[in-house]
Order: structure tokens, then sequence, then C-alpha cells
């Protein structure tokens, strides 16, 4: 969790909205760090977090985690986080023929189909559980990245599906918050890509997009941040604000400033 | 050497996760282990030729290159993929393949050779020779020599600012295991690769024209590929499933001219066929059988025929390390006198952050490379500047400058006006051969012939300064 980057937003453990769905978008760059920051804001919120990471493995989210503050290996033990290792799973259903469905029972299929069984997953993961006392505050779906999902054949309508689903389930009746990464692919025409990424901004409530700067790269300054607020119920609510930072990423935190206010610079 | 453990990352005093198969990781942190433990016993090993990163303790085996190695932050890591982009011909790239290959063989590594085209007995016999012997590498020392004493006590007059940039070191051949330099005119000894332990992958012997395999959306050739990569890491004991085996060893898998059309693989033929979606397929899978073993890959593509080009963007957004090469040859680039030395140029694509919120990112962007004296080395292009700047006044002036007590010495009239004069006649020449954004428009219908010259005010505004390589196509 990066301290300046909950100043930046607004919100602190404690008080973060439910219900909303955070779209977090890199172009040129690697939007990572937004979703180590978000994993670990979520768990220090005693949130139940399930996380679909297809991008890398667990230990990779471990390791950062553990420099941000949070364990996931006793988050995973107590039951907090339910995490699907995308890598490890796709070695499993690839070789080995599955009894039951699996999440990732997609791989194994020639044409597109869709994501049913990624979605019951996520809802088993996430339903509260009856009888026991109430130990997490709000469910929390986290996805990195859901531009895999394409790479894997996938449409990109079967995947905008399984948004819709997710929403309706996670926010709107469990009234849980939604985190989802989308590589913008800029000016490749990765046609997929753009309807899902135009797909899902249209029905996110914070869009949070981390781009590479326009003149290459640099050293002090890493990229910037724009962080764009939405109503997307609300048609003729006040204009959408917008706010532009840039970062720079350091070894275990973020350190954010205004264009061109960098240390470096000044 | 330091030692590093590499098995087992179950955290201690879990009865529950021991319950699950065992889980190699290839990320381990470098670090003191609680001596007894009870634990299988994840003995300190250290394995030939692999050493930890600085940066997060990740084990990294060398790329055959040590130039490449310090590019990349130390070398590639275990468990991740490197991508190289062919260059137009397919004369570097395999050079760099063979270096990597021959690099697990001198440093007793296990080896899987897959290739659709070569016969894998074929390509271990065409490696190149480690330089191990004392007469090759002083002659490597001496040409190193002659490189880096004379700039580094001159202080620049003209290109002043590059001094202060940092310079590419060449490294010499170190003594310590990680890292060796290949001699590209001379075969690897015969006894070497019979004494290391390889299997080949050759697609035409592989596959059958029965193929009892079920429908998926993969390429056959890709399906069985994985087959026997999944099969080599599981019977040799890479993952971690055998602890009984008595030395931990590293695979090496190299892939040549993955998604060619040998390959059975259409997207270098057609912008959207009917499998588009099995190269991807194949690198995620791919990855994640890495993830959980001690392997390291490298896969050459030629990119430059794959057709539709979201499919690069996302081939190279599943790859760990991407590198792309490209050649001088047959390009206007060839002629370039910025150029002469080098035979191509070297793109650092993207560098992954593993186990880190930061990744070592080398702060030299323009790098170029040449084989020169059998020895391919990378270099700064910039570089260039340092080595050239004695010889950007004319014969004749210099002779002006080292007389003594000369009027032209520095800081007097003479001096000044003639570089001025020199320099902007200089720039204009050069000008005529480095590519700038756009040409100038031409106004009116006056003999007067602008050259384009290198803008950096257009309309008021300062456009981004195109810079002397042009702007990438």
């Amino acid at each position: 969790m990066f301290v300046e980057l909950n100043n930046l937003l607004n919100t602190t453990p404690d008080r973060a909205e439910q219900g909303k769905l955070t779209l977090l978008c890199d172009a040129k760059t690697d939007g990572s760090f937004l979703v180590h920051h978000f994993l670990s804001f979520y768990l220090k919120a005693n949130c139940k977090v399930c996380f679909v990471a297809l991008f890398q493995s667990f230990s990779h989210y471990n390791i950062v985690g553990q420099k941000l503050g949070v364990n996931l290996t006793v988050a995973r033990e107590r039951g907090q986080l339910v995490f699907l290792e995308g890598l490890k799973s796709a070695v499993d259903v690839f070789f080995q023929t599955q009894e039951e469905p699996h999440p990732l029972q997609f791989l194994r299929e020639a044409n597109a189909g869709n994501l049913k069984p990624l979605f019951e997953f996520v809802r088993e993961a996430l339903k509260p559980v009856d009888g026991g006392e109430a130990r997490w505050t709000y469910p929390v779906l986290l996805v990195d990245d859901l531009s895999v999902l394409l790479s894997l054949g996938m449409g990109a309508v079967a995947v905008l599906d399984f948004i819709h689903y997710c929403r309706a389930t996670v926010c709107w009746e469990l009234k849980g918050n939604m985190v989802i990464l989308v590589h913008d692919s800029g000016d490749v025409e990765d046609e997929e890509n753009d309807i899902l990424l135009n797909g899902v901004s249209h029905q996110s409530h914070l869009i949070l997009r981390a781009e590479g700067l326009a003149t290459g790269f640099c050293r002090d300054v890493h990229g910037q941040l724009r962080i764009l607020w939405r109503r997307p119920s609300q048609p003729t609510a006040q204009r959408d604000q917008s706010l532009t930072y840039q970062y720079k990423i350091q070894d275990k935190s973020v350190s954010f400033f205004a264009k061109g206010m960098s240390p470096a610079v000044l | 050497m330091a030692a590093v453990a590499t098995c087992g990352s179950a955290s201690p005093g879990s009865a529950v996760a021991t319950a699950s198969k065992s889980n190699v990781t290839s990320f381990q942190r470098r670090g003191p282990r609680a001596s007894g433990t009870n634990d299988s016993g994840p003995r300190l090993v250290s394995i030939a030729g692999t050493r930890p990163s600085v940066r997060n303790g990740q084990l990294l085996v060398s790329t055959g290159l040590p130039a490449l190695d310090q590019l990349l932050g130390g070398g590639l890591a275990i468990g991740t993929v490197l991508l190289i982009e062919e260059d137009k011909y397919n004369i570097y790239s395999p050079l760099l393949f063979k270096c990597f290959l021959a690099e697990g063989i001198v440093n007793g590594h296990t080896l899987l050779v897959a290739s659709a085209k070569e016969d894998p007995a074929n390509i271990l016999q065409e490696l190149p020779a480690p330089l191990l012997d004392d007469n090759s590498k002083k002659e490597f020392d001496e040409d190193v020599y002659n490189h880096k004493t004379p700039e580094s006590n001159i202080k620049m007059k003209i290109a002043w600012r590059y001094q202060l940039l940092p310079k590419m070191e060449q490294i010499g051949p170190v003594s310590s295991r990680f890292g060796h330099y290949y001699d590209a005119s001379k075969r690897i000894p015969q006894e070497l690769i019979e004494a290391s332990n390889w299997h080949g992958f050759f697609l035409p012997e592989k596959i059958s024209s029965t193929l009892k395999v079920e429908p998926w959306s993969l390429t056959p050739g890709y399906i069985k590929l994985l087959q026997f990569i999944q099969n080599i890491i599981y019977e040799e004991g890479f993952d971690g499933s055998n602890p009984q085996k008595k030395q931990r060893n590293v695979l090496r898998i190299g892939i040549q001219n993955l998604g060619s059309p040998l390959w059975g693989d259409d997207i270098c033929c057609a912008e959207n066929g009917s499998n588009s979606h099995s190269l991807t397929k194949f690198l995620y899978v791919l990855r994640g059988l890495l993830r959980t073993s001690l392997s390291a890959c490298i896969i050459t593509m030629p990119t430059h025929l794959i057709q539709n080009k979201a499919i690069i963007a996302r081939v190279t957004n599943l790859s760990d390390i991407v590198i792309g090469l490209e050649s001088f040859i047959g390009s206007e680039r060839e002629t370039n006198p910025l150029y002469k030395d080098y035979h191509g140029l070297i793109h650092i694509r993207q560098i992954p952050r593993l186990n880190n919120l930061i990744c070592d990112e080398s702060d030299v962007k323009d790098l170029a490379f040449k084989l020169k004296r059998k020895l391919f080395t990378i270099e700064w292009v910039q570089d260039n500047y340092l080595r050239q700047e004695r010889n950007i006044y004319p014969p004749g002036f210099s002779y002006l400058l080292k007389q003594k007590d000369s009027a032209w010495g520095e800081g007097s009239l003479q001096h000044s006006t003639f570089l001025m004069s020199f320099l902007a006649k200089a720039t204009a020449f050069a000008s005529r051969l480095v590519r700038h954004s756009e040409p100038l428009k031409q106004t009116g219908s006056g003999r007067i012939h602008q050259a384009a010259g290198p803008r950096l005010w257009h309309d008021g505004r300062r456009q981004e300064a195109p810079g002397l390589l042009g702007i990438p196509l």
C-alpha cells in the first residue's frame, strides 16, 4: 500500500467505498505496481480477497507484498485470500485431464468458449460463509491481468460477459469491490483489446492509467499516472474529475509529484 | 560464490502446506535458512554456472554473452523466457542462440534444443568454442586495453558533454565460472559435446501423420513440444519432484524460429489465421512450466514476418525479456558513418520486474553490436563520439594546434571563428545523412534549396528532438 497514492485517491483502508469497480490501465509501461498497491490495501482493510493472478507466480506477489507489509501466505492460510495462480493451473489443466470443471477449462477447448467456470470459481470463493461470524468486511475481486485472457483465445465479448457477471455478483449483490488490470495496446491495433478496454472503462468508477512518458525513458520519472473518477450510474452527474501525477518507483514505495516537479529536476 | 537455497518454499511450521506437492518455485529469496528445520532437507547447494542477483536474490544464469548479461542486470533469471526477435536475414540471432547453448555445455547444464529446421545434433556441432586458455585471454586483454587507454586520459574538447555520461565497460574475461567468451570462428571441441547431457527435439521426427491428440487450438507441433519439455522436466527432476536427486542442475531450453511456418503455424503467412492464439497459448503454458522448475529458456522468433502487429504485442507481454536485433545489412544505415564499425542495433524491448517493484533497466539505450575479431560485442553507439572526438578537426588544423604558442590555440579568436564555420558546415554535411522528422517545406519558387536541418522548434512549440538514430519504424 503506497501511502502517497492513498492520499491522492483520498482513501484509507478503514473508510474505503464499497461497490466500486476500479480499472487499472497501463500504456507503454508496466502498471503492476498498482496491482500490488491494491492487493496490500485490501488485505490491510480486512477484506476477503479473491485474486485471479494470471500473469505472475504466487511467490512474486508474496515477495513484493512482504515489502509492502502484507504476508500472502499467512493470508491464504487464514482464508482471507483465495489465490488462483494462472501459470500453475494452466500447466495442470494442459497436461492432466481434470474431472470437475477447472476455472481455466477454456485452455483445452479449441473454440473460444465462455468463462463460466472461472466465474463459478470467483463466486464460490467470495460467497459469504453462513454461520460463521463476519470476519471480513467485504469481498474484493482482483484480476491481473485481463489481456492475458485475450491472448489465451477468449473473445473480447466473452471476457466482457465475465466482467459483467462478476460485477453483478461482487459489486451489486455482495457490495464488494473489483480491481481489474487491462493493458492498453496503444498504437498497435489490437481491436479485441480496444473493445475490452472501452467496455470496462465505461463501467468503472475509478480509472488509474499509468503511462510512459511521451519523450521516452527517464531515470528519475518512471511514468505518469492519470486518475479519473467517474459516475457511470448517473449520467447527469457533475463532470468527471481527473488528476495527473508523475511518479517514480522505488524499492518499497512509489513517490508521486506534480508534472515537472520531480525532485531530480528541481 | 554465495550458496543459494534451491528447494522447497514451504513456510516452516505449517503442516498444511506440506500436504500439497512440493512447491519448488524458481524464485527464491537469498537468505540464511534456519538449520535444524524438519523440512525435507533444503540443503544449501550451489549449482555450477549460476549466481544470485544482487538486487533480489534471484538465481541467474549467464546468457553466454557477458555484455548482454550486464545489460540484463546480471544474467537471465531462472524460470524466465528470453525472446529474441530475429534480424531480417537471420544471421546474428543464431549466434546468440548458440552462445546460450554453449554456455550451458561449458557449465555442465542439461540442454534441450528444439528446432523445426535443423537437426539439434547439427546445431550442437556448430556451437562456438569457449575462450578458456590463457593465450586467447591475453589477446583479448590487449584489445580491451587499446580501446580503453586513449579516451580515459584525454579531456573532451568538443563533445565534452559526453564525458559526463556513463561509459559502457568492456568486461575482460573474468576467471569466475559465470559467463564465458566464445570464439565464433571455431567449433566447440567434440569431447565437450559428448560429455554433456542434451535432448533434442526435431519436429519432422516427432510429428506423425496420425495424431491422436484432442483438437485443442494449438498446432500439433507446439503440443508435442510442450509434452516433450514437460516430460524431460518431470523425469530428470528439474521441478523438484524427485528429492533424491544427488546434484541439482539447470535445464537450458532453446527453441529456434518459433512461430515460423515450419512449426505449422500460419501467423507469419496470414493476417488473421485460423490458429492465431496458438503461439500465445504456447508461451503461456511454457512460462508456467518454467516458473515451477529450474530452467531457463531462449526463443528466437521471426517477428518481422508476423503480419498481425497485435500478436507481436501480445507475445512481448507474455515473455519476460525481449531483445530485438536489427542488422544493418541492406538498410540505408549501412552507409551511415555513425555506424561504420557496427553490424547492427540491439534493442532491449522489455525487462521483467521479478519479485520487485523496479527492474534493472540500463541507462544506455542506443546499443549496437558488432562481430569483430570473432567476438560478439555490444556497445553504446555514442561511444563513437568518444573515439572520433579526436578526429573531428580536419588534419591540417590539428597540425596548427600542435604548434607551440600557436595563434590557433584554444581561446583565440582564430580558433573560435574557425570552429564556428567548420562546425556549421560539418553539421549541414552530416545532416544530409541523418534522418529528420520531415523535410522542410519549400516556400516560393526560388532556387535556394534548404536542407532539412535538425528541427527543435516548430510552430513555437518544442517538437521532440528526432535524435540521430531517426524515428524507429
